[in-house]
């Protein structure tokens, strides 16, 4: 048999090394332990899900990812351009292997119609933001500078607040978070990421039979 | 991933063609009386016959169970669901087993589809009914049974409202179910029962949850039943994946080719996709030895050359030693459950592994794997058969030599060959093999929870396969007497034992009254050692001795079996079994033995959780266990 089932480049090193080509067990000497699934670098992954916009998607979603132990940083839910088909944005920290995990077992549910991991993928990401920051007589043009250097947008001045609207990605309004913070955050809502992969390729298209 | 192609329909395993035949209460035999029973039925699917009365939400689900095929289900009345039972009248076809508790219901579902590849189906009312059928829809889950559990719910306007026995029924098997519905407009009904159906044996099988509000059930409605090619397109969510990728079996039969010491480890999926064929031709072809999974027993035939045994926790040692030194696990239909692999780090050490599953989410859950197979069992093995060469034994004359060896050395070490156990008591491992010898190996045989159910998986002697039935995902305590109620049902021309310790049977006893009322003939082996077995044996071995809570007195059975009216037999000696089984089985009903076993045997050998296959506890105390 001329296929070598050791040269495929899928097994452990350190296993490979171990498989005695020979017949028998070298009975004195333990093998290395065996590699568990995972167990490599944890990262943000960003998974979106295409699903049917039915009562109840939404809980069957979560109440999966609690009970397998999947923490989700944030989730975003919308409407397609298709009534019946609802969008979810999830993003959630884990190695690879846990990632595709949550993927299978999202897909798993009836109501799931595709699940992707975009973490890799060329996207668009966006966030919104509203930020309501104290802002007094005495520095509220300070604030007002600093919004507008950030490519913030005030949308509601009071006495003593000012809320901002930003949009970008989730490192650029942790950034303009973490600047305006010194003046003091009264009220901070954010929506979570949304995403969208680059190119004509659609994912919604992809699911219509 | 993409769900796959609809044009490509899901496997349907809605009546078994395979071995055993199965014989209903409803013949099926081309005799008058079935021809009456189709007319009847005919008639019940609106062709031709129409009610004396309006048609109700009731009468869709009845209609909607018989397009099923369903010929029984299990269920108890309450409040919401009593509009069913004021039409069940009409549908005589449909037979209904009042259980004594909605969880003895659920189980006798789940044990109905596992001997018949059928949708089992049990119902319940709201409130305590539902969550008293909660154990049961978990123990399906888990195991992977298709079932479809149905209850009433309080009236649409009164949901959310806490009402007289109200409670989310919903939310709580959302988590637990491979699907679930709320109905509170009848005319959804015929959709959703067709989807549930379709649901609950397509792909994995598993159970779904129907809930139905009381309006619903009273509603009137001209409802039309679909077709399954519009309920498939209606589910554009489950689509799935039967067929393994081409490629990947190239994969797997180089790596079948390339093997010196390969090992099959076969598992339910096999059962449930009607595989045992395919699988015995493809072992034989390529030579290659199979060990099984509690709920992989019934695969092969025991008796088989290239049947090796059960593995696991408390599997044979010579199977466990034979994965611990394979260089190759092909893994078919099951899971690499915790009791299957003990601690991962030390699994099969040597071993690279082809994992088929028809759910791709099993596949590097546990265990990571060398060539993954998404497929049904049936297709995958029917598509690489062709593909592996045939080997000739004699290539594998060494290994099989150290198997053999090796399985001689495991069975003689913990086999009690004259039925005592230490100080001439009564040994379980012996009165599981009477019962196996005495029956020819030809019944069903369902299993509680605990040391019970390990003495049947090694020592009945199967040859069949559902013929075996246990719980063994979630561990169900109790699920024996109503799971062999269900089983002996659907397949009632088998003898039908319930192998359970006096623990799980003091959970459920109280089925003893359906047996009777039903005229259900199961014959229970109560194996009696007035303890909670494998929880005293954990606390003798891994908590030092301290039997808190692990003495369980029980009533006297015999009293007990005959105040429902049940014939039962005592067996305190070796010397009594052959008799007792024998007696029992002369019973023209239900019957019951009572086996006083002796208190403290042990179920050896043991993996203690967390240890590997390889530090299995063979002996603990006296050499005499």
């Amino acid at each position: 048999m001329s296929a070598d089932p050791h040269s495929n480049g899928q097994v452990p090193a350190a296993r490979a090394a171990a498989q005695s080509p020979s017949k028998h067990i070298p009975a004195h000497s333990a093998p290395p332990p065996r590699a568990l699934p995972g167990g490599g670098e944890t990262r943000r992954h960003v998974l979106v899900a295409v699903v049917l916009n039915k009562p109840g998607v939404l809980n069957r979603v979560s109440s999966l990812m609690r009970a397998r132990n999947f923490n989700i940083d944030s989730l975003a839910v919308s409407h397609t351009d298709s009534d019946d088909v609802s969008r979810m944005t999830i993003t959630l920290h884990g190695d690879d292997v846990a990632v595709e995990q949550a993927a299978k077992q999202l897909y798993r549910l009836i109501d799931v119609l595709k699940v992707q991991d975009v973490t890799a993928e060329p996207t668009i990401q966006q966030e919104l933001a509203l930020v309501k920051i104290r802002a007094t007589d005495s520095n509220r043009v300070e604030v007002l500078k600093l919004v507008e250097l950030s490519r913030g947008r005030v949308v509601d001045l009071a006495d003593g607040s000012v809320i901002v609207e930003v949009t970008g990605t989730e490192s650029e309004i942790d950034a303009f978070v973490a600047l305006v913070r010194t003046y003091g955050i009264k009220e901070l809502v954010r929506t979570g990421a949304v995403v969208m992969a680059r190119g004509s390729a659609s994912i919604e298209e992809a699911i219509k039979r | 991933m993409t769900k796959g192609d609809p044009a490509n329909p899901p496997r349907s395993i809605g009546l078994t063609t395979a071995a055993p035949e199965r014989r209903s209460h409803v013949p099926n035999d081309g005799s008058s009386e079935a021809a009456a029973v189709e007319r009847a039925r005919k008639e019940m699917l609106h062709e031709g016959r129409e009610l004396k009365r309006t048609r109700i939400g009731a009468d869709v689900l009845c209609e909607a169970l018989l397009r099923q095929g369903v010929d029984v289900f299990f269920s108890y009345p309450g409040g919401v669901i009593l509009p069913l039972y004021d039409v069940l009248g009409d549908y005589p076809e449909l037979r209904h087993v009042l259980v004594r508790h909605e969880q003895g219901g659920a189980h006798a579902a789940d044990g109905y589809a596992r001997v018949t590849g059928r949708v089992g189906v049990c119902m319940g009312t709201s409130g305590p009914g539902a969550t008293n059928l909660v154990t049961g829809i978990g123990t399906a889950l888990l195991d992977s049974v298709p079932m479809v559990a149905i209850t009433g719910n309080v009236p649409s306007a009164l949901i959310g409202k806490d009402a007289f026995q109200e409670i989310d029924i919903n939310g709580i098997t959302l988590p637990m179910t491979k699907h679930n519905y709320l109905v509170r407009d009848a005319d959804d009904l015929p959709r959703v029962v067709a989807e549930a159906f379709h649901i609950a044996r397509s792909g994995r099988p598993g159970p779904v949850h129907i809930d139905i509000t009381k309006d619903a059930l009273q509603q009137e409605t001209q409802a039309e039943h679909p077709s399954e090619a519009e309920v498939i397109a209606g589910l554009p969510g489950f689509r799935p994946n039967l067929d393994g990728h081409s490629r990947q079996l190239k994969l797997a039969a180089a790596e079948i080719a390339a093997a010196r010491r390969p090992v099959i480890l076969a598992g339910h999926g096999v059962l449930h996709a009607q595989a045992w064929d395919e699988l015995r031709a493809f072992a034989e072809k390529a030579q290659i030895p199979v060990a099984w999974t509690l709920l992989g027993i019934g695969v092969i035939d025991e008796t088989h050359p290239l049947a090796y045994g059960y593995m696991g926790m408390h599997g044979w040692k010579h199977v466990n030693r034979a994965i611990q030194s394979a260089d190759l696990l092909f893994a078919i239909g099951m899971r690499f459950d915790d009791r299957v692999t003990g601690n991962v780090r030390t699994y099969a050490p040597y071993a690279r592994i082809v994992h088929v599953d028809i759910d791709p989410a099993e596949i590097g859950k546990n265990v990571a794997v060398e060539v993954p197979i998404v497929g049904d069992a049936g297709r995958v093995l029917r598509a690489l058969t062709p593909m592996v060469e045939a080997v000739d034994p004699a290539t594998r004359a060494s290994y099989f030599a150290q198997l053999a060896d090796w399985k001689a050395d495991s069975v003689a070490s913990s086999w009690h060959g004259s039925g005592a156990w230490r100080d001439g008591l009564l040994s379980a491992d012996y009165v599981i093999e009477r019962i196996g010898e005495l029956t020819d190996h030809e019944a069903t045989y369902v299993a509680d929870v605990g040391q019970n159910q390990m003495w049947l998986a090694r020592y009945a002697g199967f040859r069949h396969p559902n013929t075996h039935v246990s719980s063994g995902g979630l561990g169900t305590m109790g699920y024996s007497v109503p799971a062999a109620m269900g089983a002996a049902l659907g397949c009632p021309e088998r003898e039908t034992w319930a192998i359970t310790g006096d623990g799980g049977f003091q959970m459920t006893s109280q089925e003893l009254m359906t047996l009777v009322a039903d005229h259900i003939p199961v014959k229970i082996a109560l194996l009696d050692n007035k303890k909670l077995g494998m929880i005293r044996q954990w606390q003798e071995i891994i908590y030092a001795g301290n039997y808190h809570s692990s003495n369980l007195p029980g009533p006297d059975f015999a009293k007990l079996a005959d105040a429902y009216g049940i014939p039962a037999f005592r067996a305190r000696t070796p010397g009594d079994v052959d008799e007792a089984i024998r007696s029992a089985q002369a019973v023209d009903g239900p019957a019951l033995i009572w086996f006083e076993i002796a208190e403290e045997q042990n179920i050896f050998p043991m993996m203690p959780a967390g240890k590997g296959l390889s530090d299995l506890i063979e002996k603990w105390g006296g050499a005499d266990e």
